[in-house]
């Protein structure tokens, strides 16, 4: 479904991506979990189309989606949750939904729209009973529970989600995750970035390790969990893959 | 007790005399509040000051005067000079400010200036320089209002300005367009990820703008009269509105454009009519030291919710 061949981002002279090459299966879910400043954002804004490749090739659904803006990408069918949720503080919490599904209006009916706000509020019940508030106000827990919310109403094939747990108490954490995994389900392919890399290759199918942003391990969760290296660097003493 | 009377007397007139200048400073205030909006929609989307601000009322203005003089009926005139004149705003975005992409927001402000510059220029060009006036809508014969008169086109400007505000606010609370510039407002990138394109939101910010611009000209023609750079100074009064309201807020906007009327009017006609000019922009200086983030300022929009 999307596929990254040899891809290098730049910050200015700065190279962030050094020739990744990644890809993601229809129906999968794939963690990307690496330490702080290893690349795991820059490679989804590169995904996203913020933040364009300037080597390498990205494909998605056998189109080559490089250099297109972010406003196209996501008509194709690639949502981006971004890092620290971005939600729209001062518009309510159903208007940021509605601008979530904005590339929708005027080619699908209210009616198809409307059915998808009534989908994620029952994925998220809170954010039914918060609808009017402004979204500034929600708790951090509920901002990130919206922000995954809005990514679902552009209905996208691939949700590239950037540490949804960032931040939040273990039990908030918990739900959401236990979210990404019910999409799978759902028929939404996800790309889940997360420094927690417990959380995240629990729910994964496969993953890949990330460091100073060149990809230095890949496998299925399990491997990935199993590996020593990442044992010891990323999920603590004492783990034990179960 | 004569010393008494006398002293009602220059009470009573005072006091009626404030009143006028009172309600001259509302009318004329609610012009650059109009204005001080527009400055307001495009700086909150694209970041830009937009200093052909003024000649977009000038065009209004113009070309209202123009169509009446050759004798359109003057509601045709006044939805074709809008009409017109927002088209005017769209093809400026698209011509000047597009094809600048990538380049920093302070050359882009430079461009605004030039396109002032510019369009001023063929203002002269078409029009040439003498003053033209349009009679008032509904005639000259004042309304007494208590102890203040006021001449009808006086109503006609407070009302289009009220129905301007409500409109502009259905338009950003109700509407998935008015929703979609808020959202670029609050978080460019954010808004982009939804599919927000920010060209076409630069679009309709100035086409939004020009408008507003355009009403604001056709409404106050009549009041003043209508020459090819009546758009400068009612761009700055406009400007040092927005400012004073904190620059990307609305409401802010709507009191910075009151407040400058206002005083503007007080000082000229208390103080002396040679410093009416002078008067906003010493407000602007004692708001900048007070509060420089204007008085309804003193928030990133930019930062969003986060």
């Amino acid at each position: 479904m999307l596929e990254l061949v040899n891809v290098s981002t730049y910050y200015g002279r700065i190279q962030a991506l050094k020739g990744v090459s990644l890809r993601v299966d229809d129906g999968e879910i794939v963690a990307l979990i690496g330490a702080n400043g290893a690349g795991k954002t820059t490679l989804l804004n590169t995904i996203c189309g913020m933040l364009p490749a300037r080597a390498g090739d990205v494909t998605f659904a056998g189109q080559r989606i490089t250099h297109l803006p972010p406003e196209r990408i996501v008509r194709l069918g690639i949502s981006h949750v971004p890092e620290r949720r971005q939600v729209f503080g001062e518009l309510s919490v159903l208007d940021n939904m509605i601008l979530g599904a904005y590339h929708r209006f005027g080619k699908e009916s209210k009616a198809a729209i409307d059915g998808d706000i009534e989908t994620v509020f029952e994925i998220f019940p809170i954010l039914k009973e918060r609808r009017k508030q402004a979204a500034g106000t929600l708790s951090g827990g509920q901002q990130q529970m919206l922000a995954v919310g809005r990514g679902l109403m552009s209905r996208p094939k691939l949700l590239l989600l950037d540490e949804p747990s960032l931040g939040l108490a273990p039990l908030v954490s918990k739900e959401i995750m236990r979210v990404v995994a019910e999409l799978r389900s759902r028929g939404t392919t996800v790309l889940l970035i997360e420094q927690n890399a417990r959380a995240a290759l629990r729910i994964a199918d496969r993953g890949y390790l990330i460091e100073t942003g060149k990809i230095v391990l890949e496998g299925t969760a399990h491997d990935l969990a199993a590996d020593p290296k990442v044992q010891s660097a990323y999920l603590g003493q004492g783990y034990h893959h179960s | 007790m004569p010393a008494d009377i006398a002293f009602e007397r220059i009470y009573v007139e005072l006091y009626q005399q404030v009143l006028q200048y009172l309600m001259t400073g509302v009318t004329v205030g609610s012009i650059y509040a109009i204005i001080a909006l527009g400055f307001v929609v495009i700086y909150n989307v694209t970041g830009i000051i937009n200093f052909a601000q003024g000649e977009f009322v000038m065009l209004g203005a113009m070309i209202m005067v123009s169509l009446y003089k050759n004798q359109v009926p003057m509601v045709a005139a006044f939805v074709i000079a809008v009409l017109l004149t927002t088209i005017i705003g769209a093809a400026l975005e698209r011509l000047a400010i597009r094809p600048a992409k990538g380049a920093s927001i302070v050359t882009l402000i430079i461009i605004t200036i030039g396109a002032s510059i510019t369009i001023r220029g063929l203002g002269l060009i078409t029009w040439g320089p003498n003053t033209s006036s349009l009679p008032a809508f509904s005639g000259d014969a004042p309304l007494v209002i208590g102890t203040a008169s006021i001449v009808p086109q006086t109503l006609w400007v407070l009302v289009t300005t009220a129905i301007l505000l409500i409109a502009l606010y259905l338009f950003f609370e109700r509407t998935l367009l008015g929703k979609a510039m808020r959202a670029c407002a609050i978080n460019m990138s954010a808004a982009r990820l939804m599919g927000i394109s920010p060209s076409v939101m630069a679009m309709v910010s100035f086409a939004l703008s020009a408008s507003l611009g355009a009403v604001g000209g056709v409404v106050m023609a009549p009041t003043t009269l209508a020459t090819y750079d009546m758009g400068t100074m009612l761009a700055l009064k406009g400007f040092v509105a927005a400012i004073i309201g904190g620059m990307s807020s609305t409401p802010g906007a709507v009191a910075g454009g009151l407040l400058v009327g206002v005083l503007e009017s007080m000082g000229a006609g208390l103080i002396s009519s040679g410093y009416k000019d002078a008067i906003a922009f010493v407000v602007l200086f004692l708001v900048l030291f007070v509060r420089p983030n204007g008085i309804f300022g003193g928030r990133d929009t930019s930062k969003g919710g986060l």
